[in-house]
């Protein structure tokens, strides 16, 4: 602590090029923010995907049906837990802009399967006895307004017609990375009003196994049951599945890398340059420093310190800048499923300054270290 | 009593057969040839020679800041040219005051925590780092301007707080680089009556270089340095080939 007013003085020695230089970390450190929101709200599915559930669709392509019939022959086999079913509906609320998933659902294995979905009983039991109720998740009703008891009417796209529903429950997630913005509704009413050519159809099965070691063995045994059938399926675990959908939209991930990778790159140059000038500006105080006794060590530990410092200041800044931005409130009104920066992602982000701020400073510390009393008091 | 002849025996400094090459555009100058100088507690030396003549050179050397081509130097018993880089350091920092002619003050640090600089490299707490820098200031008496940065102060209070830190650890010996080049007249007088106080009352040993035969009056002794080896005696007598 004895030294703190020497760090002091030097990071203050300029304060407009401390302020930029900070900024510089900041505006790096707000964009990673940024796209760790974009990265989890592809990919967070993915991480948070129930362990135990199976996802069982066309072989051809999730968007061609499957027999209705296969529910109870999925269900006989030997490890599955529990089979539930579902259909995208695709409706538009008001506006296409205002786009969030519509799924009908089978009610009475729906809940079991998702137990990180919470619903007071009584509204779920009010949406069981209500054939044209519906359940919405917490961030599509915040968005919307919506509160227990209202009509939700919902134009059908792909099958004709106005549907309205009642909104009978709303339900909240228990992690922070879970979907909120879900509408579900009965698959009778999806059965009882779509064309003749779609009835006993379900879009995609999801399938709880008895434990998570044996969902390979499941999945293989549920292909085997329909090969050679007119509806052959395709099992996977539901991580896989939600994985494959994440690269329907590109590879996200390396798209993320290479655009993080550009920014710290920048940043590290700017930086770089930034802490050798200041160390090149006063070389003969670094030799005074040296002449009364301070060792070449200090030195060395004094410039990357300064460093650091700037790095995780500027780090901290931009990661509440991007924080707070999130907690404003989704700006693609729900064209993302998830839209929050996790703690991990922060902490990363954190490590990742440190790092480009060692980086920019380690080779002018060295130089700082190496430097030779004599030689910089003959420049002075 | 300083020596130059290499005789003595129980001296503070004690410089044997020093010699310094550089190489400089694949040419070798030979700076020191084999000098030798004896320096006894509470001395006070004067170094003069024309430019390039290695006083600097011989300054550094001395302060443990540069590395000699062949001899030795010790210093109170100890052996200066033998230690390692990082004991050298701290060796500096015992024993070593140093006086730039550009003062070399820190620009952001105040007069105050430029004098506490060398302190901080000691075990001692904050309120005796206090007491030490505050005496300090008064001896060279800018008590009242200890929390001046150096821009509000002139050359010659600069060259008190660099005088400042140089005692303030009250280390075995000053080293003086054309203390006083950078000064006018009247600033200089100051400075070297300065420095007499610190030989006279606090019976410190300066090793001082300077360009001014009027600031090397003021020395005990006054050594010249000719091709390479130190001679003692007046300007005049150098010239004259009289001098020892």
């Amino acid at each position: 602590m004895k030294y703190a007013s020497l760090l002091y003085a030097n990071l203050f020695r300029k304060k407009l090029r401390l302020i930029l230089t900070i900024g510089s970390f900041a505006v790096a450190l707000m964009l990673f923010g940024f796209l760790a929101v974009v990265r989890e709200a592809f990919a967070g599915g993915v991480d948070i995907a129930g362990a135990d559930r199976l996802v069982v669709i066309n072989r051809v392509s999730i968007i061609q049906p499957l027999p209705l019939a296969y529910m109870d022959k999925i269900r006989r086999i030997q490890g599955v837990k529990e089979v539930t079913h579902a259909n995208w509906f695709g409706g538009v609320y008001q506006d296409e802009k205002n786009f969030f998933a519509q799924f009908a659902i089978e009610p009475a294995t729906w809940k079991q399967m998702y137990p990180e979905f919470k619903i007071p009983d009584e509204q779920w039991n009010a949406f069981l006895k209500d054939r044209q109720g519906a359940i919405a998740g917490a961030a599509t009703a915040k968005r919307f307004g919506w509160k227990v008891g209202d009509r939700i009417p919902i134009k059908g796209t792909f099958l004709p017609g106005m549907w309205e529903f009642n909104l009978d429950g709303i339900y909240q997630g228990t992690r922070s990375a879970d979907d909120e913005t879900q509408f579900w509704f009965q698959w009778d009413l999806f059965e009882e009003k779509v064309p003749e050519r779609f009835k006993g159809q379900v879009g995609w099965y999801t399938v709880k196994v008895t434990s998570p070691d044996a969902g390979l063995k499941v999945s293989r045994a549920i292909d085997a049951e329909f090969a050679n059938s007119p509806f052959e399926t395709k099992t996977d675990t539901e991580k896989a599945f939600a994985a494959g959908w994440v690269k329907q939209f590109g590879n996200i991930q390396f798209l993320i890398l290479t655009i993080g990778a550009v920014v710290f790159f920048t940043l590290l140059l700017v930086t770089g340059n930034t802490m050798a000038t200041s160390v090149r500006e006063r070389t003969g105080e670094l030799a005074v420093l040296k002449a009364v006794g301070y060792s070449d060590n200090f030195v060395l530990l004094l410039v990357l310190v300064e460093s650091l410092v700037i790095a995780g200041v500027g780090g901290v800044i931009g990661l509440l800048l991007a924080k707070g931005f999130t907690l404003l409130g989704d700006p693609t009104h729900g064209m993302l499923p998830f839209f929050f920066l996790p703690a991990k992602a922060m902490v990363a982000g954190l490590i990742v300054a440190m790092l480009v701020g060692i980086a920019s400073g380690i080779v002018p510390a060295f130089g700082a270290m190496r430097l030779r009393v004599v030689n910089a008091l003959r420049r002075v | 009593m300083v020596r130059v002849d290499g005789k003595g025996t129980s001296s503070l400094i004690k410089v044997r057969g020093l010699d310094k090459k550089y190489y400089r555009g694949g040419e070798e100058i030979h700076v020191l040839q084999g000098l030798n100088l004896d320096v006894d507690q509470g001395d006070f030396v004067a170094f003069m020679g024309p430019s390039g003549s290695g006083k600097t050179t011989l300054l550094n050397l001395l302060g443990g800041l540069d590395v000699p081509s062949a001899g030795s130097i010790s210093v109170a018993g100890d052996e200066v040219t033998s230690m390692s880089r990082a004991t050298l350091t701290q060796w500096r920092a015992r024993h070593v005051g140093f006086v730039f002619q550009m003062y070399n003050l820190i620009p952001v640090l105040t007069a105050f925590q430029n004098v506490e600089l060398p302190l901080l490299l000691t075990k001692l707490s904050k309120s005796e780092r206090r007491q030490h820098v505050e005496t300090a200031l008064n001896v060279v008496g800018l008590g009242d301007r200890m929390h001046h940065y150096p821009r509000q102060l002139s050359g010659g209070q600069e060259q008190r707080v660099t005088i400042a830190r140089a005692i303030v650890s009250d280390p075995t010996f000053l080293l003086c680089d054309e203390p006083t080049g950078d000064l006018d007249r009247k600033s200089a007088d100051e400075i070297m009556n300065l420095i007499l106080t610190l030989v006279k009352q606090y019976k410190k040993t300066v090793l001082m270089v300077t360009h001014d035969p009027v600031v090397a009056q003021r020395a005990d002794v006054t050594l010249h340095l000719e091709k390479g080896v130190l001679v003692e005696g007046s300007l005049e007598q150098v010239m004259s080939g009289g001098a020892q």
